[in-house]
């Protein structure tokens, strides 16, 4: 530890800090625009000067400069204010002056630090120098001419998102931030640059002059786009979601967001059910909330509960999966199914299916194995994780799947899950890396459980994960990555009962209750099955409903989520749901009531009560204990590891979801991925 | 000149390649990046008589370098030795720092210009021979005004000569580099002025 001295406070700094972190312990705020905590330092805006004492008498980059014990700096002399000024001046000569049309007014570090150093005239007479604009993509929109080539951006695609792709061209006068070559921009993180650039360079191309920060109403949430569980922050303005933003989460996803999180959400705006259907003489028509519950029950009457079955979508919320799961018990119902893609997960212990590594503790880990899965694309918040960890050195990941680039490097081993086999008997050279490493580590992605020998797969995958000694009282190196955000509530709720999906397609129940669930052939199901679809999107599942209950999106609830480490976390609502649509607990209670059998809340609280008496997992809201593994006794196996190659768990990254197929953003990024544009489109684009 | 669709190092270039990789250790190959820019650009003009940089062959260095493409043109685009627009045979190159401007590399420019057709720094003339760039200090002060011709330097440079450097150029031939008014190396103008006589002790 060193003491450091800022403006006669005495603060105690770790060795190796530099003085902007010293100053910051010390609650003083350092201007700056280069600097970055996550990023590499540049120290090229000089915007943070500070004086030391007993150094040179001239100010210093504080962020480029390491403390030593007794050091004493000012934050606020003369000389450090009129060099911070000098700065600012330089800064603005060939800023433009276009804040009042800049999507970042109101939220940028030049404008907000302008305010406490810049001049008020300008003594600057001359042209100032324009800059091209970038096309980067359906997402970042540039305006080079406000860029202070502050390298932020360079530095995320490079070090964060492993994709490097920006970089700076030419120099002095004539440098430019961008690609060099026109190209979208390939890295599934590729919004975060939004919200690095410290002016409004790179700005949101969907929200181009779409609002003003003061107009939003910010509300915390979390996003479900993954299960990964990102924090979020959902920005509106009336009824619309406008934005989301990342919040800050540590042990989650740190203050990045991936690009589907994001962006897709203009297609909560799109295709969505806003009131009841009901289908007559084969077509869908509008009808009323009586009328439409009043289709379903006429179904049910005589019914028995054998014949009637509920599966749960990738975006539920454990409210309405807890209350679906009480209305089919009042009908007498236990056929529930939450895996759509029909993936092998044992629900009978919480280790089989969740990350139990967690999220921040992939940097403890030293050695890694992916097997069927592509987290880069399943999860690329916790693919920049391992990709942190991996550049901190020593970590040796091989990969057994479709082969990808994950943006760190790592050894493909092939894409069978025969390869286990030579794991588990020591063949396979890597065997040996995972056995002499202290804190071993295994993802397991739905590629590996989604197919019939899946549940072989995991028995598998687990003993091998024994037998590295992934397994310990204080280590569980064991990790099934998720892809859906209602997953693991699903399991943790017993929504996997009685029959299966499977086994509910082709006529295996009279009556199929489809909570929210499109990722499924809808044309499987038997053509006498009444389908009852509640949710939000007319996507596949409300095709083929015979009555439709609009529900509400995650931005229109207060949802409980848990996420593929296991943390259970809050959704909040940001806006009402629209039209006739309503929360989908309230919905499947009010047909409670119908039916006869009301179910026992009527609030939020009471059924929150009723969750965590369901699994008192759901009390533990945030926090995810560290487990090691105290039973390595393994799933159940079932039949023998086929020879199939692994298939990737998602077909595209961009469309993975109700809301995300609705998205025209999202469809935007699809067809830059297909059809990359020419240069000269690609020119005609930037401006 | 059209951007070409590939590149590859030729037999010959690849030994300098090879070469030129060795010099660093294991993993650092990537140090290598500037030497490899120039064997390339001037294995292009060696091959169409217009060396310059096209995407393909920073690709191709970054692939050989196993580093990130925009790495590569980040240090292209930094140099001004490397030409990342085609250039004519001859790439003039006048320097244009004080030491050359007090001696008059205006006329030098100007003669390049009136000799080749070429309007301005950057343009190449018409019948693709010439490049006219403007470049800062050649480190031939001494010899001032300079210009650089590809590779050579050809010093104490004004109109005529400039006009006469070019027409043999243009022939085909290779006048000799270095100063152009007879003096030798960089003595004075019109042989020695000092040190005529050894001075007795
Ligand atoms: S575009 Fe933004 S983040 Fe990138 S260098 Fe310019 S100012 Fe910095
Ligand atoms: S923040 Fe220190 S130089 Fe930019
Ligand atoms: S100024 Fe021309 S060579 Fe130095």
């Amino acid at each position: 530890m060193a003491k450091v001295t800022v403006d006669g406070i005495t603060v105690e700094v770790p060795n190796g800090s530099n003085v902007l972190q010293a100053c910051e312990a010390a609650g003083k705020e350092i201007p700056r625009f280069c600097y970055h905590e996550r990023l590499s330092v540049a120290g090229n805006c000089r915007m943070c000067l500070v004086e030391i004492e007993k150094a040179p008498p001239k100010p210093f980059a504080s962020c480029a400069y390491p403390v030593a014990d007794g050091m004493v700096v000012h934050t606020d002399t003369p000389m450090v204010k009129a060099a911070r000024r000098g700065v600012m001046e330089f800064l603005l000569i060939n800023h433009p002056l276009d804040c009042p049309i800049c999507d970042q007014g109101g939220e940028c570090d030049l404008q907000d630090q302008s305010m406490g150093y810049g001049g008020d005239t300008s003594r600057y007479h001359e042209n100032k120098r324009a800059v091209t604009n970038k096309d980067l993509g359906p997402l970042v929109k540039t305006v080079m001419t406000r860029c202070i080539h502050c390298t932020r951006c360079i530095r995320f695609s490079t070090e964060i998102a492993g994709v490097p792709e920006m970089g700076a061209t030419a120099r002095g006068e004539s440098m430019e931030v961008g690609t060099y070559i026109s190209k979208a921009l390939s890295s599934e993180l590729s919004g975060n640059l939004i919200d690095i650039c410290p002016v409004g360079a790179l700005t949101s191309k969907p929200y181009a002059f779409v609002a003003r920060p003061w107009e939003l109403k910010k509300t915390d949430s979390v996003d479900v786009l993954d299960a990964v569980g990102a924090a979020i922050r959902v920005d509106t303005r009336g009824s619309e979601v406008l934005r989301v933003l990342p919040r800050i989460n540590e042990d989650v996803n740190e203050e990045w967001l991936a690009d589907k999180s994001r962006f897709a959400l203009d297609g909560l705006k799109r295709r969505r059910l806003d009131t009841p259907w009901v289908k007559r003489e084969g077509k869908l028509a509008r009808t009323t909330w009586p009328e439409a519950f009043a289709a379903i029950e006429a179904k049910l009457t005589g019914l028995s509960g054998d014949r009637i079955g509920a599966v749960a979508g990738n975006l539920c919320d454990a409210e309405s999966m807890l209350a679906l799961k009480h209305v089919m018990a009042a009908l007498g119902s236990t056929n529930l199914d939450c895996r759509q893609d029909g993936a092998a997960l044992d629900p009978s212990r919480r280790e089989f299916f969740t990350f139990n590594t967690s999220i921040a503790g992939i940097e403890e880990a030293d050695a890694l194995i992916i097997i069927g899965s592509n987290p880069r694309h399943e999860a690329p918040l916790i693919n920049a994780r391992i990709r942190k960890r991996s550049l901190m050195g020593a970590f040796p990941i091989a990969h057994i799947g479709v082969a990808a680039d994950l943006t760190y490097r790592h050894q493909y081993l092939g894409g069978t899950p025969q390869l286990l086999a030579g794991l588990r008997d020591g063949s396979n050279a890597f065997a040996s890396v995972l056995r002499g490493a202290k804190k071993p580590m295994m993802i397991v992605g739905q590629g590996a459980l989604a197919r019939p020998d899946g549940a072989a797969i995991l028995a598998a995958c687990w003993a091998l994960a024994a037998e590295t000694g992934m397994l310990t009282p204080d280590w569980n190196g064991f990790n099934v990555l998720q892809t859906a955000a209602g997953r693991v509530a699903g399991l943790e709720l017993g929504f996997a009962t009685g029959k299966t999906l499977a086994q509910m397609l082709g006529g295996g129940v009279d009556l199929l209750w489809l909570l929210g669930a499109d990722e499924f052939d809808a044309a499987a199901i038997g053509p006498n099955t009444f389908v009852v679809y509640q949710g939000h999107h007319g996507d596949r599942g409300a095709a083929r409903a015979d009555v439709i209950l609009p529900g509400a999106a995650y931005t229109e609830k207060n949802g409980t989520y848990i996420s593929t480490e296991g943390r259970v976390q809050r959704g909040a609502l940001a806006v009402f749901p629209p039209g006739e649509a309503k929360e989908d607990w309230k919905i499947l209670r009010a047909f409670s009531a119908l039916i006869g059998k009301p179910l026992p809340y009527d609030n939020l609280e009471a059924l929150r009560m009723c969750l965590v008496q369901e699994n008192p997992l759901f009390d533990r809201l945030d926090i995810l204990p560290h487990f090691g593994c105290s039973d390595t006794t393994g799933p159940v196996s079932v039949g023998a590891v086929g020879d199939a190659l692994f298939e990737p768990a998602i077909e595209n990254y961009y469309m993975t979801d109700p809301i995300s197929r609705a998205s025209p953003t999202m469809a935007a990024c699809i067809e830059a991925q297909k059809h990359p544009k020419t240069p000269a489109e690609s020119a005609m684009a930037a401006e | 000149m059209t951007e070409p669709t590939a590149f590859s190092f030729d037999a010959e270039s690849q030994a300098l390649v090879d070469g030129a990789i060795a010099k660093y250790p294991p993993g650092k190959q990537a140090s290598a990046v500037l030497p490899l820019l120039d064997i390339a650009q001037r294995q292009i003009g060696r091959l169409t008589g217009s060396a310059w940089l096209p995407t393909v062959a920073m690709d191709e260095v970054g692939r050989v370098l196993d580093m990130p493409n925009i790495r590569v043109y980040e240090v292209a685009t930094f140099y001004l030795m490397f030409n990342i627009k085609p250039v004519g045979h001859f790439h003039l190159q006048v320097c244009g720092t004080t030491p050359c401007w007090l001696r008059g590399s205006d006329e030098v420019a100007r003669a390049c210009r009136e000799f080749t057709g070429i309007k301005g720094y950057g343009e190449t003339s018409a019948d693709g021979y010439f490049t006219l760039s403007e470049v800062e200090c050649l480190g031939a002060c001494v010899n001032a005004p300079v210009l650089q011709v590809n590779d050579d330097y050809y010093e104490d440079m004004n109109a005529p000569r400039v006009a006469e450097l070019l027409t043999a150029l243009k022939r085909g031939e290779h006048p000799l580099r270095g100063p152009m008014n007879g003096r030798q190396n960089s003595a004075p103008e019109g042989g020695p002025a000092t040190l005529l006589t050894i001075p007795a002790e």
